[in-house]
């Protein structure tokens, strides 16, 4: 049975190949992004001494899909004064750099769909491609609330695209490679082994400019709910808003894993003793990931919202020279023997 | 080739009436350069319903329920305000209890605001749990509300001459959805096996712990402190000029309370202190609101104890004023007249006209009430706090970020219905 299947799949060509790769990629991870969802109302409510969602379905399970449902059947509407083909083009440029980054997430050692070398440059040029997708909706909305929220987000992206790419300078210092895969590799033999410990200041900043990266709160200024009402997304519906909804989970969950695969050891189990071992690297990836993206809503449940200027006084005065002083501190262990060992 | 320079210039925005921070109907036009506001302009009369015209139009004790729906979060202190007014006008002496009755209800309504001001104020700032902490607590004092008066919110309760009835010996109780006892019902029905005062005074026993709770949230919060010192700043020649009062007033250091300065009712036996800010920014806003909490927690106790060992009348002894009792009604034709009297026609005023203001949780609330000696009002003015408040907010904004702005207009605490009116 086996041995039929494994013929079959060689003998289809190379690009249906690839399709069903793709599929089984973003299929669960559409899946995931649906039920993150519930999992962040869920988990808000209960911090908020709420019940949340509990109608549609067992324990309110299919409440992401009645809401999928609901906007993929709402009228498309476009401003009357809107830019027509940037309006209709912004969410879609938003969600495809978030689901193309995933090409080069490798869930364990040989689950990956393309393993290419530079695959660490290859996702931070997705993420930061993102944003566009942000900028060219509160541009083309001709809305004020709108445009002040891409202004925002604009340069909110400057700042910790900048903190975020020194960070992985960091992890790229002491692992040596720019592939993902090796990065992890690297970090094998238990949890003394995360790049976690030697790089904890970059951990921090990495995992905070995610935050602020994905537009969450406490650093969701471009959203605003109470300033600017939903920013960019103010005049969006249906079809539209439910696109950017997918890319900023998406983007959440991208950021999570990335994190677990540069700081928390991948799909390595946290001690290489016998019953860990047993379990499969991609349940430990995935483990490692759920506990990052409570991390999400946990804030979002918590914390107050920085003003925007704040957020750039963060970005630009603390977390560039933190990871530029980290980045320095590396490069000299690196030269003096004594402390090699630390960095490797 | 020329070049030309484009010119920068301001623009306007439109805030409101409908924004997740307007607070109700708040609309603001703003010159903004950027982010930062040059000038703003509150645009009000959206919620107006003409309460004052109405109060006209209607025998006195026919208006008591309009206050309720003035400042819809502080409803007894706005009908405190108004029925004080008709018994200076009456020249009337209230029983000792139903003035410890409306002391308490003051002060359960004022921790009412400021619950709802303290959730409003961190939402707006984009701390969502606080919201619905205080709104949990609001919960249990809407219940006393509604056990004494039969309304959780719009209760006319307090009457010319004391107040409505007495206190109930007894809190009603949650029911089980399928009518079997559950420790989830047993839970909730915890406290209220005694009277209300029992339910209330467990209620003050636990609500430090709330309070400390959301001071845990917020008040040593990097990212609350960052959104709120120094941010509208009033001095205190600034406050008095722009006839602030309440805790804006004594956010800015003034210390101005008419509980303490022109005391009705028994505020000054009891025993109570009025917290000050120093620099009058939000944040000292904030701090002296939290703080007249836990100090009306304690006012609550203190009528609460002396309110379980004084029985008493809870309403003026005056057939012509205060209605007859149910029960007498049914046997008694002068007792059916007199109600018949009093819900119809209400009662004469002497001529004349008075100023009474109570200290309500936004600051002085006054009602300037003239009579002609008939059965209505010839006039009724109502002075409400947050209207002088709400006229500063283009002072207290200018010069500061739009997400300033929200935090400004969440310290200021406007409710839109006591400022349309």
């Amino acid at each position: 049975m086996m041995g039929a299947l494994t013929s079959l799949w060689h003998s289809l060509p190379l690009l249906i190949q690839l399709g069903l790769k793709i599929i089984a990629i973003l299929g669960p991870l559409m899946l995931v992004v649906l039920y993150y969802t519930y999992a962040e109302r869920k988990v808000l409510a209960y911090m908020h001494v709420r019940v949340g969602p509990n109608r549609v379905g067992p324990a309110g399970l299919l409440q992401p899909v009645a809401d999928a449902v609901k906007l993929l059947f709402k009228e498309i509407v476009i401003p009357t004064n809107a830019d027509r083909y940037l309006f209709v083009i912004a969410p879609i440029l938003s969600v495809a750099p978030a689901f193309a980054a995933w090409a080069v997430i490798p869930f364990s050692d040989t689950l990956v769909l393309a393993d290419i070398d530079a695959s660490l440059l290859y996702v931070l040029a997705m993420t930061s491609l993102g944003v566009y997708g942000v900028i060219v909706a509160g541009w083309a909305s001709n809305s004020k609330y709108a445009f002040l929220g891409a202004m925002r987000s604009a340069a909110q992206i400057v700042a910790y695209e900048i903190a975020m790419g020194f960070a992985l300078v960091g992890v790229l210092m002491v692992a040596g490679s720019l592939n993902i895969r090796e990065i992890v590799l690297g970090q094998q033999g238990g949890i003394h082994q995360w790049y976690i410990f030697p790089l904890f200041p970059l951990f921090v900043v990495y995992l905070v400019s995610g935050v602020a990266e994905t537009n969450r709160s406490p650093f969701d200024v471009a959203e605003g709910e109470s300033e600017i009402v939903a920013g960019p997304h103010v005049e969006y519906g249906g079809m539209g808003f439910a696109l950017f909804f997918l890319a900023e989970y998406a983007n959440m969950i991208l950021i999570s894993s990335l994190v677990v695969l540069l700081f928390l050891g991948g799909w390595h189990p946290p001690f290489e003793f016998s019953p860990l071992t047993w379990v499969p690297g991609p349940i430990w990836f995935f483990g490692k990931l759920a506990v990052i993206a409570f991390l999400f809503l946990w804030f979002r449940a918590t914390f107050p919202r920085y003003r925007y200027d704040q957020i750039m006084r963060l970005g630009w005065k603390v977390f560039i020279p933190v990871t530029l002083i980290w980045i320095l501190v590396i490069g000299v262990a690196r030269v003096l023997s004594p402390i090699h060992f630390v960095f490797r | 080739m020329k070049v030309t320079v484009a010119e920068i210039r301001n623009y306007t925005m439109n805030f409101g009436p409908q924004h997740p921070a307007a607070h109700g109907v708040l609309r603001i036009i703003m010159e903004m350069d950027g982010e930062v506001i040059e000038r703003l302009d509150p645009h009000i009369g959206l919620l107006h319903r003409g309460t004052e015209k109405l109060a006209e139009t209607k025998p006195f004790n026919h208006s008591i329920g309009y206050m309720d729906r003035l400042d819809y979060v502080s409803m007894m202190c706005n009908e405190h305000a108004y029925v004080l007014a008709i018994e200076k006008l009456l020249g009337l002496e209230v029983p000792l209890r139903a003035q410890y009755i409306r002391v308490l209800f003051d002060e359960v309504t004022r921790i009412l605001n400021h619950l709802m001001w303290i959730g409003a104020h961190a939402l707006d700032i984009g701390a969502m749990a606080v919201f619905l902490y205080a709104f949990r607590e609001r919960e249990d004092l809407l219940d006393c509300y509604e056990a004494a008066s039969g309304a959780r919110m719009h209760a006319t309760y307090y009457r010319p001459g004391g107040v409505y009835r007495d206190l109930p010996n007894k809190m009603p109780k949650y029911e089980s959805r399928d009518g079997k006892a559950s420790s989830k019902t047993e839970e909730r029905n915890r406290d209220r096996d005694g009277s209300m005062l029992d339910f209330l005074l467990a209620f003050t026993d636990r609500f430090p712990a709330c309070i400390d709770e959301y001071e845990t949230l917020l008040t040593d919060n990097r990212i609350w402190k960052q959104r709120t010192v120094n941010i509208g700043i009033v001095t205190p020649e600034d406050a008095m000029q722009y006839g602030f009062s309440g805790p804006m007033l004594r956010g800015s250091g003034v210390e101005w309370d008419l509980r303490k300065k022109q005391p009705y009712e028994v505020y000054d036996q009891l025993d109570f202190r009025v917290p000050l800010g120093s620099t009058g920014d939000c944040y000292d806003r904030y701090l002296v609101r939290v703080e007249e909490m836990r100090q009306s927690n304690l006012i609550i106790k203190q009528c609460i104890r002396w309110l379980n060992g004084h029985p008493g009348p809870v309403m003026v002894d005056n057939p012509k004023l205060a209605p007859p009792a149910r029960t007498e009604m049914k046997q008694d034709m002068e007792a059916l007249i007199h109600h018949f009297k009093l819900f119809t026609e209400g009662y004469s005023v002497p001529e004349g006209q008075v100023y009474t203001a109570v200290e309500a949780p936004k600051g002085e609330f006054g009602i300037f009430l003239v009579s002609d000696g008939a059965n209505k009002p010839y006039r009724v003015k109502i002075r409400a706090p947050g209207f002088a408040h709400l006229s500063a907010l283009d002072a207290m904004s200018r010069g500061h970020m739009l997400a300033d702005m929200v935090a400004i207009i969440g310290t200021q605490d406007v409710v839109f219905g006591e400022i349309d009116r």
